[in-house]
């Protein structure tokens, strides 16, 4: 028969078991972003131009290829980084040159970084350079924007639909 | 010294819980069993959800929060339960991880357990955070946002991840599919994990006693009603998440992803994650040599492989053209030299005498034979009529400090690796009047079972059986623990006032009831 201070000593290490894992599976709360600021979203996934253009092999070149592999062209697969900046209120906010994805630097360079800014009416530009140049943009976008406390402004680019998208 | 520390707390904080729910109860000697136990509940409860839980971006909230809500006495029950007992298994495991560390049962032979043990650790984790998307809420939101931004920064994936919430329109309900999936499928992985984490122990122990089981599950069922988990709003990729109650078993990373780069806390994960699968190794334990089988002295009557506790030792057909059937053959990369086969082997009497006294199976450094010579050693000068030879195993409370006039002390490596003929031999054979037999406290063996078997042999329930004839009021057994030196200077005090009246073994003396104290 157990005495009935090892029951209670059961029931006060139950009822802290209780209370640990009550307490911490949903506090204390946590605050991941200021109440009062909005935030700016960059995100893109387009390519630069190739590094260097294609080049038209000599006949003395193509003869030394293996005849399955000739070809006419000699295309290195390597990009360029894309260009890209943001504007906001005549000040930059974010400038970066986004090198491509893939071992061999050959894939499209992808861009996603957030900002937490003052909510209200703000000048935004945005621009983009995804051309051989080597400075100034090829595409860019200004828009005059409120922004609300919590709101969440996406910045995208998408060639297919005329260029930078403002969401 | 961090160790001995921390091995003291948990000695003296197990010594409590001992008191208050008896050793057989007691959650720190159950700690495994209860992250099986929470498992299961929490397998069952999810597969109850699973029912009328909806995938898709708006379904997937709608359909929990009528679970939660709609049936408050069964759905909400069980998703309250689904989430507690996910968290106490956080809590058990990382208990059970420390207290392996805190006690060195994680090097040599046991490097096996610790080592598949580490991954799942990863396992729970994915589990807990994929289950925590599915419910689509502000806090779902805020961990699948955090969660791809922080995969994203890994460089694999040719698109970032994250992009799949820039806003309402770019979520897709595929996405919910998948994460389901993962909820599923990563359980079912972790099960094999689990499974062969407790591959090399023998008797594993997956299910806790039934008082414990009900006691826990009564305390999450509370808990549930008392506090049932319940959504935040419903997710809005519109609106950026400003405040979440977290759930800081399974989340607590999230909040450093806002103060270190993602990369950092990859690379500190991947690299605690590395480390902590090398603990055994850092550094490695010196390991005496393990067992041999004395092929001219084992019949294959099996006894120690049924009492070896890591699965070390195992049976196969004969080799050197005895009449028996098997041998013992020991695996040496499981075996951990504890001497339990030695203590459970029918050839291991003290009172043999033809050719020697060589057991079947045996420690080579630390024989049955020496363990006869110590125990002859320990006895030969005592003196007085209430002279008493204490047997302590290596784990249990220590005994050299006892050695005086009238007390002869002798080391085991375990208290299974003592024969209990040896009681039998130096007692009746008037070695000592008395013997004191110390070792870890019940459930608490150093290695696994061998105190287990020990209190089994000496009551007669178990190979090799301690005699009838020996007197048990001569004989005490004190389960106190390292931290028991009380209980055992106690017990020598009792019974070397009993002994006074009673002197050296007479062969008359008939075998009242064994005396047993232990720190119950």
């Amino acid at each position: 028969m157990r005495k009935p201070l090892a029951w209670l000593g059961q029931l006060l290490a139950y009822a802290a078991l209780m209370a640990f894992i009550g307490y911490l599976s949903a506090a204390p709360a946590y605050t991941p972003f200021d109440a009062n600021k909005a935030q700016l979203k960059l995100s893109f996934r387009h390519s630069g131009p190739p590094k260097v253009e294609c080049r038209r092999l000599s006949p003395e070149e193509i003869a030394k290829l293996a005849p399955n592999m000739r070809r006419s062209l000699d295309c290195p697969r390597e990009r360029l980084p894309v260009a890209v900046q943001l504007e906001l209120d005549g000040k930059v906010l974010y400038s970066a040159a986004i090198v491509p994805t893939g071992v061999w630097r050959d894939g499209p360079s992808n861009s996603y970084v957030t900002f937490a800014v003052a909510p209200g009416r703000h000048r935004l530009t945005a621009r983009l350079r995804d051309s051989r140049r080597a400075d100034g943009f090829d595409h860019e976008r200004s828009a005059d924007i409120v922004l609300a406390p919590e709101q969440v402004f996406v910045i995208d680019y998408r060639a297919d639909k005329g260029g930078f998208l403002f969401n | 010294m961090v160790r001995r520390f921390a091995k003291q707390l948990f000695e003296r904080t197990e010594r409590v819980f001992d008191a208050a729910f008896s050793p057989a109860w007691n959650p720190f000697h159950h700690l495994g069993a209860l992250g099986w136990y929470f498992f299961w509940i929490v397998l069952a409860t999810g597969i109850y959800l699973y029912i009328f839980f909806d995938t898709g971006i708006i379904n997937a909230y709608q359909s929990v929060d009528s679970i939660t809500h709609g049936q408050w006495y069964a759905g909400g029950v069980m998703r309250s339960l689904h989430r507690y007992a996910s968290d106490a298994l956080v809590v058990v495991v990382f208990v059970h991880i420390a207290r392996e560390w805190a006690k060195d049962r994680y090097r040599g032979a046991r490097w096996f357990a610790w080592f598949t043990g580490v991954p799942v650790l990863w396992f729970i984790y994915i589990c807990g955070i994929s289950g925590y998307w599915l419910v689509w809420d502000r806090l779902a939101q805020y961990v699948a946002i955090e969660t791809t931004e922080w995969l994203d920064t890994l460089g694999i994936f040719g698109e970032p991840v994250a992009r799949n919430f820039l806003n309402g329109e770019a979520l897709s309900d595929r996405f919910f599919t998948l994460m389901v999936f993962v909820h599923i499928l990563v359980p079912l992985f972790m099960l094999i994990l689990m499974w062969i984490h407790i591959q090399r122990n023998s008797h594993a122990d997956m299910n806790p006693p039934t008082g414990l089981a009900v006691g826990t599950l009564a305390t999450m069922t509370v808990l549930s009603l008392l506090f049932p988990a319940l959504s935040h709003a419903p997710a809005n990729l519109d609106t950026v998440v400003t405040s979440v109650n977290l759930d800081w078993f399974y989340l607590s990373a999230y909040p450093m992803l806002n103060v270190l780069p993602g990369r950092w806390l990859w690379a500190a994960f991947g690299g605690g994650t590395v480390v902590l699968a090398l603990f055994p190794w850092l550094p490695r334990l010196r390991r005496p040599p393990v067992a041999e089988v004395s092929l001219p002295n084992c019949n294959g009557c099996a006894r120690c492989v049924a009492d070896c506790p890591f699965e070390a030792i195992e049976m196969r057909a004969r080799t050197d053209g005895l009449v028996f059937e098997q041998e013992a053959v020991v695996d040496a990369g499981n075996c951990v030299s504890c001497g339990i086969c030695a203590g459970a082997c029918p050839t291991a009497t003290p009172f043999r005498r033809a050719g020697g006294l060589v057991a079947g199976i045996d420690l080579p450094d630390f024989t049955v034979a020496t363990l006869r010579e110590q125990t002859l050693a320990a006895t030969a000068n005592l003196k007085g009529e209430a002279r008493v030879l204490i047997y302590g195993c290596l784990q249990g409370p220590p005994i050299e400090r006892l050695a005086g006039d009238s007390v002869g002390t002798v080391r085991l490596r375990c208290s299974g690796h003592l024969p209990p003929s040896f009681i039998d031999f130096v007692i009746t054979r008037g070695h000592a009047s008395g013997v004191i037999i110390a070792g870890c406290r019940p459930g608490d063996c150093h290695y696994r079972l061998g105190g287990q078997w020990a209190r089994e042999r000496f009551a007669a329930t178990r190979d090799p059986r301690l005699r009838a004839r020996v007197p048990h009021e001569r004989f005490v057994q004190v389960w106190s623990g390292i931290a028991g030196k009380r209980e055992l200077e106690r017990a020598l005090k009792q019974l070397q006032a009993r002994l006074a009246g009673l002197g050296l073994y007479r062969r008359a003396e008939a075998a009242p009831a064994q005396t047993a104290v232990d720190n119950a």
